[in-house]
């Protein structure tokens, strides 16, 4: 049983007595009064000591002043200070913003608006002691579960789950009768069964037991755990045999399902790193599987387009959330330029040439690199990740999934898909496919071939440089980029089958999947050899890959 | 079969100027920069200093794995991006027995474990580390690693017939692997830091002048053996197969010939050669780390043989000469221009030069 620190269980009934009278009291009185006595009742922290600051605090958050929760989460956290000044009228009260900084970034109490800058020296902390921070948590978390958005009160409670004593039990029980979102529910309910679990009533026990299994937190798990735990002496610590089976059974089932999360979260770690092979692959299926062209340059085509990123977001620096969409096409049309360059330049006079072309495209590959380190410098450069795409989505205690990743898959389904329409369902992908089957005979029937081509290795180069954009929302915008994933999308391409978009989708899925799921087992390192073996292994029994060409096309000579 | 690989193909097609002229030139370097360095005192303009034997020397090394990538390349059609992982691996077994040499005379003073091992909280030292303080298992390792693993991914790949730009991406995803591999510290190969630190070989100092002379003529002496070797092979009725294979290899199956065995055969003898030339790299530079396996170092080494010309053997030392002292030049001089110069070089001789320097001084005498 947690015992009641001096003075809680009044201060409790208090505030649950006050909840409803807070808003009218502040309504009630006008705001120019209601200011000043909240700065004076604040000003009487700087003197008082840790039990008077206990009621100070309580008569804080009774005055109901808008700011009064941000001053009091500041007081909780250290972050309230006050001026070193010889008059107590000078003795201001301020909020900082990190406790850390020197000099300390001021916040005034009362508007919460910046309020400059003072040196660390000159100002003073207001202490606090356990009580004191126990009273505060309570009080700030009562705020919390009043607050109107569901965001604020879930994280209340999951916040306080981590800390149950008989305050936060009363609250949470108290705000289980008015709670209308469900999952901020389901939260305060697993908290009060928690609770329950210490009672002695077996019936309510095994209830709350029924109801925890239910759960996925590891934070349960441990609670559900101690249950069936022995001490020392080899009796259990449980002494209710019923109990202790439910809280064994619970907690494996719970295992069960965290594994099973667990799983998942692993495969969508493996799907999203396919994808950003898929959006790599694509674009190199294009370019070798019509033109039977290696380009070795690929790698910086990406980068280009995470350049480009960058670029976009320097140009328009207000405007994060939206630059990322703007950056797509201009890395598109960047890389899309730069392949069509290359390729009315260079590969167009090695054609049937595939290993000269290798090294020519590597040679540009050099060029490229080293063209970024010249102009912006061989050192990382940072790409913003917007707001919308930060952050995780929670789908429960288990698993949780980061937007930027889901994103990343999505985004690849949608390329894949105007891809696959724009070979199937237009003018030029009519061409170009007709292109890959027969060159001779497209170029009977009237295709130009040298404008299929340039347009072919453009297009290929443009998916690069998308893929570009969604890689610098993943790792660091460097002129090593290229390098780091073009052996794995090469490797796709020959798992999956060179010039089949299919091949390159399912194979790059595939090689992302395997590779998360091995790295758990084997590392980072072991998992990528393991792949290449397997590679190795699997090229015996499918020469050409899953999805091979077929017919002459298939033929390298 | 043994009988196709030896004898010479005869009918006078190749006299072999160039070779004979390569060899001139290398017993020369052989004779006069020993005598440059050693004899001709440090103040005449004619000496030549410890760092320039030792870029010689690094220079010869180069060339000698060129000459690989060219047999299989120039010879075979067969472009292996991952040459440089025969060429480390030898390096390796050679570091391992001079890592083995140091004994007691390393920071940490344990008279078996080398430095980076103690560093690394080894109790004792692993299998694979067993007998590498003779010289002659570092000699048989420096041959069979890489012989060994050129039979093994070789007998994979032929064997499903991945031919072109297939094997070159397959050998480059090998190179790579490996470098991942041996980055890591539990490897028991020293992770990124790798061999460094020698003392000695065969008992003589590695910092003295006149081992490393020694060493360089060695590496000249194996550069010509090997390039003799070589050259055996491709004038042989194996090489007129070989060639066979490289210009129709379908029609070559259809004949008759066992292509893999051909292919296979000549991708080991092609991984020794690299491997003997990295050993030989390691005492010289005096480091062997993971960074050589890096898929670049492949690459630049078939760029050496484009440049000088392949299918000529000698022209691709000559490749990896020329382009090497451009690169000690240049990354001296101006270290931003190497990669321009670099990335320029494999476009311009690809798309120009297909023939290389060779093919140029070729066509110039004919007209």
């Amino acid at each position: 049983m947690k015992r009641l620190p001096s003075g809680g269980l009044w201060l409790i009934l208090l505030l649950l007595a006050l909840r409803g009278t807070v808003p009218a009291h502040a309504q009630s009185a006008t705001p120019s009064t209601n200011d000043a006595t909240f700065l004076a009742t604040l000003g009487e922290l700087r003197e008082a000591d840790y039990s008077a600051k206990a009621s100070i605090v309580e008569r804080l958050s009774q005055g109901g002043h808008p700011s009064v929760r941000a001053v009091l989460t500041a007081f909780l956290e250290d972050r309230l200070y006050y001026h070193n000044a010889d008059q107590p009228s000078d003795q201001k009260v301020f909020i900082v913003k990190s406790a850390d900084a020197d000099p300390l970034n001021l916040i005034d109490p009362l508007s919460l608006k910046d309020a400059g800058s003072a040196p660390a020296d000159s100002l003073t902390k207001i202490g606090t002691n356990n009580g004191l921070r126990r009273t505060l948590r309570t009080t700030v978390a009562h705020f919390a579960l009043a607050s109107p958005d569901a965001g604020v009160r879930l994280a209340a409670v999951q916040d306080m789950l981590r800390s149950l004593d008989d305050q936060t039990v009363a609250l949470l029980r108290e705000r289980m009768g008015v709670e209308t979102n469900s999952s901020v529910k389901k939260e305060i309910a697993t908290g009060l069964a928690i609770a329950a679990l210490d009672g002695s009533d077996t019936a309510a026990r095994l209830q709350a037991i029924d109801t925890l299994s239910k759960s996925v937190s590891q934070d349960v798990r441990n609670r559900l755990a101690t249950l069936s735990d022995k001490s020392s002496d080899g009796s259990f610590a449980e002494s209710d045999v019923k109990v202790r089976k439910a809280a064994a059974a619970a907690v494996e089932s719970i295992d069960r399902w965290r594994s099973f999360y667990a799983g998942i979260e692993t495969l969508f770690f493996g799907l999203s790193l396919g994808s950003v092979l898929v959006l790599i692959a694509i674009g190199l299926a294009i370019t070798f599987g019509v033109m039977g062209v290696i380009n070795m340059a690929h790698g910086e085509l990406m980068m280009l387009g995470a350049y480009t990123t960058y670029v976009v977001q320097m140009a328009m620096p207000e405007h994060i959330g939206i630059s990322i969409l703007v950056a797509i096409p201009a890395a598109f049309i960047v890389a899309g330029l730069a392949g069509i360059v290359m390729e009315r330049t260079i590969i167009r006079f090695l054609y049937g040439r595939p290993l000269e072309t290798l090294l020519a495209t590597f040679g540009v590959s050099l060029i490229l690199q080293q063209a970024v380190r010249s102009i912006f410098s061989a050192n990382n450069r940072s790409v913003v990740t917007p707001d919308w795409m930060s952050g995780s989505l929670r789908l429960n205690d288990a698993l949780s999934i980061t937007y930027n990743r889901l994103y990343i898959v999505i985004f690849t389904m949608i390329v894949f898909t105007l891809i696959l329409m724009v070979l199937k369902r237009t003018r030029i992908g009519l061409d170009i496919r007709a292109v890959s089957q027969n060159r001779a005979m497209a170029k009977a029937m009237g295709i130009r071939t040298e404008w299929v081509d340039a347009m072919t290795f453009g297009l290929g180069s443009g998916i690069a440089g998308v893929a570009g954009v969604a890689l610098s929302q993943l790792t660091n915008v460097g002129p090593n980029l290229g390098q780091s994933y073009i052996i794995d999308s090469f490797m796709v391409v020959v798992f999956g089958g060179v010039g089949n978009l299919w091949g390159a989708l399912i194979g790059g899925m595939s090689m992302g999947a395997v590779n998360e799921l091995l790295e758990p087992y084997a590392g980072a390192v072991l998992a990528k050899i393991f792949v290449l073996i397997g590679l190795i292994l699997f090229i015996q029994r499918r020469p050409r890959g899953l999805f091979p060409q077929a017919g002459r096309a298939g033929e390298d000579k | 079969m043994l009988g196709l690989w030896s004898g010479n193909a005869g009918g006078g097609l190749h006299k072999d100027r160039g070779g004979t002229s390569f060899l001139a030139v290398l017993a020369v370097v052989a004779i006069a920069v020993p005598v440059l360095n050693q004899v001709v005192p440090a103040s005449s303009a004619f000496h030549i200093s410890a760092f320039g034997i030792t870029l010689i020397g690094k220079y010869l090394c180069y060339g000698m794995l060129a000459l690989a990538v060219d047999l299989i390349w120039g010879y075979c059609g067969i472009l292996s991006l991952g040459h440089a992982a025969f060429f480390s691996l030898g390096g390796y077994a050679m570091g391992m027995y001079l890592m083995r040499q140091i004994g007691p005379r390393g920071v940490y003073g344990d008279p078996i474990l080398p430095d980076f091992m103690v560093f690394l909280n080894y109790k004792s030292l692993p299998w694979f580390w067993y007998g590498f303080n003779h010289f002659a298992t570092a000699l048989v390792m420096m041959i069979l690693v890489p012989a060994l693993l050129a039979l093994v991914f070789g007998w994979f790949a032929f064997r499903s017939r991945v031919t072109g730009v297939y094997f070159s991406i397959i050998t480059q995803a090998l190179t790579y692997a490996l470098m991942l591999a041996f980055f890591r510290n539990n490897m028991g190969f020293g992770g990124n830091n790798g061999f460094t630190d020698f003392k000695d070989i065969l008992g003589y100092d590695l910092h003295s002048d006149r081992t490393h002379v020694v060493l360089l003529v060695i590496t000249a002496i194996a550069l010509a053996a090997s390039y003799m070797a070589c050259r055996a092979i491709v004038e042989s009725r194996a090489g007129r197969v070989v060639l066979a294979i490289r210009d129709a290899e379908s029609r070559t199956r259809f004949l008759g010939y066992p292509v893999e065995s051909f292919k296979l055969w000549l991708f080991v003898f092609s991984g020794i050669i690299a491997g003997i030339a990295g050993a030989l790299y390691v005492p010289q530079i005096g480091i062997i780390n993971p960074s050589e396996f890096a898929p670049i170092n492949s690459i630049e080494a078939v760029i050496w043989v484009a440049v000088g010309g392949r299918g000529t053997l000698y022209g691709a030392i000559l490749g990896a000469v020329l382009v090497n002292y451009a690169k000690t030049y240049l990354t001296g001089a101006f270290p931003e221009v190497w990669l321009y110069a670099l990335g320029a070089l494999f476009v311009l001789v690809t798309v120009f030069l297909p023939r290389g320097i060779i093919g140029l001084v070729q066509r110039g005498k004919d007209k």
